[in-house]
């Protein structure tokens, strides 16, 4: 068909996009996710949602995580922040087993979660205080992340004066003020409308280029996957010969830094996006199954195509 | 023709209306029934089965003020008439159980201001403030147990399983049947129906704190727990802020039951306080003192719950809950009313202590002459 783009492998990079990810992959592993898995009592016995999943995050690196609905990510991420178990292989933050949840491993939830009896500058004390530390010095220093976030002047407001950008904001400052070695986010933007959601990649990526933080990001959003990660992990839904999710393919992002919007159209982003497309729903049974078993409701010669 | 956002209908499903349409229907919602009432009341020909007997009969039991049945009204007469004398005549009125509103009204003030008949009895306002004690310290005594017990319940399931089964047994009995048990061990005063307030209470409260507890969005205690809060913090840090301002509305509507098992409590040992008045006067066939001593603890309730509504927003300012035209001159009123009240009741307090005093002097004025040097002011001569 000639209207379709001959796009370049997704497996090719430049040289300094390559070299990059040689020096990635040298940094220091922050965590280490080994063949884990987890298999819940149901009333059909014993289901498997995730099975034999490993993968590697290093220091300051930014993955995402993506999936059909039904691939177990949302498992994934919650057994990585410790609120689930998990029951098979194993997850180590920088060699030591999680067991539970812990301010190491910061989150941020697409629900917000903002605590609604505190006031902004509250909600992003909330960890430093758990942690024992004195009022002032948690002030001033949650402060410093809400500038960070660009919400000095609603540091005394209530969280539901906030929109929703906004109160995700406060959600990441509230995680970063932590320092957790490693930020957790569960499809965050996801509630948020597209203008919004693309100003809060933008933000995202400005913060991670400028804060000592590695960030794991679950989305099922290609766009949002492949612009802000280094590496995709791509998980699969349950199939007849794979009866649970599964790790698929782990993608070098050829696309080069620093991102921005505009290269959603370049030539390696629509290499990139086509092969997940692939992997998620494998590559052609998507026309055949989006077609409805369609009777003519209207008149002969009224056909809008 | 008007352009721009149409008005708001009366009947929308689940819409808030306009601040001028709340209004009027508050304004309807309290004129509403006092204008039944007084119809009922003030309009002859408005239900008034009966007739009071203006002029009585001769060899009838028609008497002057007798209030009887209008059936047997008119056969009496007409067996008067028969009979060749003269028939008595009367106004159509309604029964004594329903007193007009201005009866009410004056029996209201009336029950404030007349003396108790026996000395060492409680004015009105005693009685009142002796049951406001008796509700408060049950409730409290019920909330300072019930509050931890049932955030506890909510919170842990080890604890819920162990305590909630318990509960829910008791709770099935009627508190009042405790009452004779109560008053065994707790003697006839105070302490027995404080204690009956307290069973009333308790049981329920801890079930319900236990299941607003359990309201609570559990992704809270996540992203706390996230955030590095322990078993300890998450329960004083998360929990308890987080519920706190439904745990306030339930202590709301648990301070109305306790009111409801107060009238039972204060008739258990030495009957006293608001429930002795309206029970004694219901006796007596007082009804417009017993609508007033109804009333009195309605506008109790009203008041306590318009005030804790009014602090639950000053307490609560995140939940963004506008303060209403309605709650605006509810309080106004109910800033007023008691003012007026309280007023009435020092001056006539006042007059009868002096009156009292008068009475004594002139005791002792009538005692002077006969014993000039002993003082002995009780004692008549």
């Amino acid at each position: 068909m000639s209207d379709v783009l001959a796009l370049p492998d997704y497996t090719e990079m430049d040289p300094a996009v390559a070299a990059r990810f040689v020096r990635l992959k040298q940094r220091p592993v922050v965590l280490e996710v080994d063949r884990v898995g987890k298999t819940y009592a149901s009333a059909k016995g014993p289901t498997t949602a995730l099975a034999d999943v490993s993968f590697q995050v290093h220091r300051r690196e930014f993955i995402t995580v993506i999936g059909a609905s039904g691939c177990g990510k949302s498992t994934l991420i919650r057994m990585l922040a410790g609120l689930e178990p998990y029951t098979a292989g194993s997850i180590a933050l920088d060699g030591k087993p999680v067991s539970g949840p812990g301010p190491e491993r910061g989150m941020v939830f697409q629900g917000y979660t903002l605590f609604p009896w505190l006031t902004v500058t509250r909600n992003v004390m909330f960890g430093l205080r758990m942690a024992g530390m004195g009022d002032d010095e948690a002030r001033s220093q949650a402060q410093q992340w809400i500038e960070l976030v660009g919400l000095a002047r609603f540091a005394d407001a209530y969280p539901h004066q906030l929109s929703g950008g906004m109160k995700q904001r406060v959600a990441i400052a509230r995680a970063l003020a932590n320092r957790p070695r490693i930020l957790l986010m569960d499809e965050p933007f996801g509630a948020l409308d597209a203008q919004t959601r693309s100003q809060m990649q933008s933000y995202l990526l400005q913060i991670w280029e400028n804060v000592n933080i590695t960030v794991l990001f679950i989305t099922h959003d290609l766009d949002e996957a492949i612009l802000l990660a280094d590496r995709i992990v791509v998980l699969g839904a349950p199939t007849p010969g794979i009866p649970h999710g599964h790790l698929m393919e782990i993608i070098d992002v050829p696309v080069p830094h620093p991102r921005s919007a505009e290269q959603l159209l370049s030539p390696r982003f629509l290499a990139t996006r086509r092969r997940i497309e692939e992997l998620i729903h494998g590559g052609h049974a998507q026309s055949t199954s989006d077609k409805l078993p369609m009777i003519k409701m209207t008149q002969a010669g009224d056909e809008v195509v | 023709m008007t352009v721009g956002v149409p008005a708001t209908p009366w009947f929308a499903v689940r819409r808030e209306l306009a601040p001028r349409q709340r209004a009027v229907l508050a304004l309807i919602a309290v004129l509403l029934p006092l204008a039944v009432w007084s119809a009922v009341s003030y309009v002859p020909w408005i239900w008034h089965p009966m007739m009071m007997v203006e002029r009585g009969a001769e060899d009838s039991y028609l008497k002057p003020g007798t209030l009887v049945e209008h059936g047997a009204f008119v056969r009496e007469n007409q067996r008067l008439v028969s009979a060749g004398q003269v028939p008595a005549t009367g106004v159509p009125a309604n029964p004594v159980f329903l007193p007009a509103p201005h009866l009410v009204a004056i029996a209201l003030y009336q029950a404030f201001v007349t003396p108790p008949r026996l000395r060492g009895d409680p004015w009105l306002h005693q009685s009142l403030w002796q049951s406001i004690q008796v509700i408060f310290w049950g409730f409290t005594l019920s909330a300072l147990v019930g509050v931890p017990l049932g955030v506890l319940c909510g919170t842990f399931a080890a604890i819920a399983r162990v305590v909630e089964p318990f509960v829910d047994f008791i709770r099935y009995m009627p508190a009042p049947a405790f009452g004779a048990l109560m008053v065994a061990i707790l003697g006839i005063n105070d302490a027995p129906k404080i204690a009956v307030i307290f069973i009333g209470t308790f049981f329920q409260m801890v079930l319900v704190v236990a299941n607003t507890t359990r309201q609570l969005d559990r992704a809270l205690l996540e992203a706390a727990q996230t955030l590095g809060a322990r078993n300890r913090q998450l329960v004083t840090s998360v929990i308890l802020p987080g519920i706190m301002p439904n745990l306030y509305s339930d202590m709301r509507v648990l301070l109305g039951w306790a009111w409801t098992y107060l009238i039972v409590a204060e008739l258990i040992g030495a009957t006293s306080g608001i429930s002795y008045f309206i029970n004694r006067q219901g006796k007596l066939l007082n009804f417009a003192n017993v609508y007033a001593g109804i009333a009195i603890i309605g506008m109790i309730g009203l008041v306590t719950d318009q005030i804790l509504s009014a602090l639950g927003r000053a307490l609560f300012p995140w939940q963004n809950q506008p303060v209403g035209a309605v709650t605006r001159w509810a309080l106004a009123i109910i800033g007023f009313v008691p003012r007026v009240v309280l007023r009435t009741v020092a001056r006539n307090r006042a007059e009868y202590q002096r009156s009292q005093a008068e009475l004594l002097a002139r005791h002792r004025a009538a005692a002077a002459p006969s014993a000039p040097h002993v003082e002995r002011p009780e004692t008549p001569p």
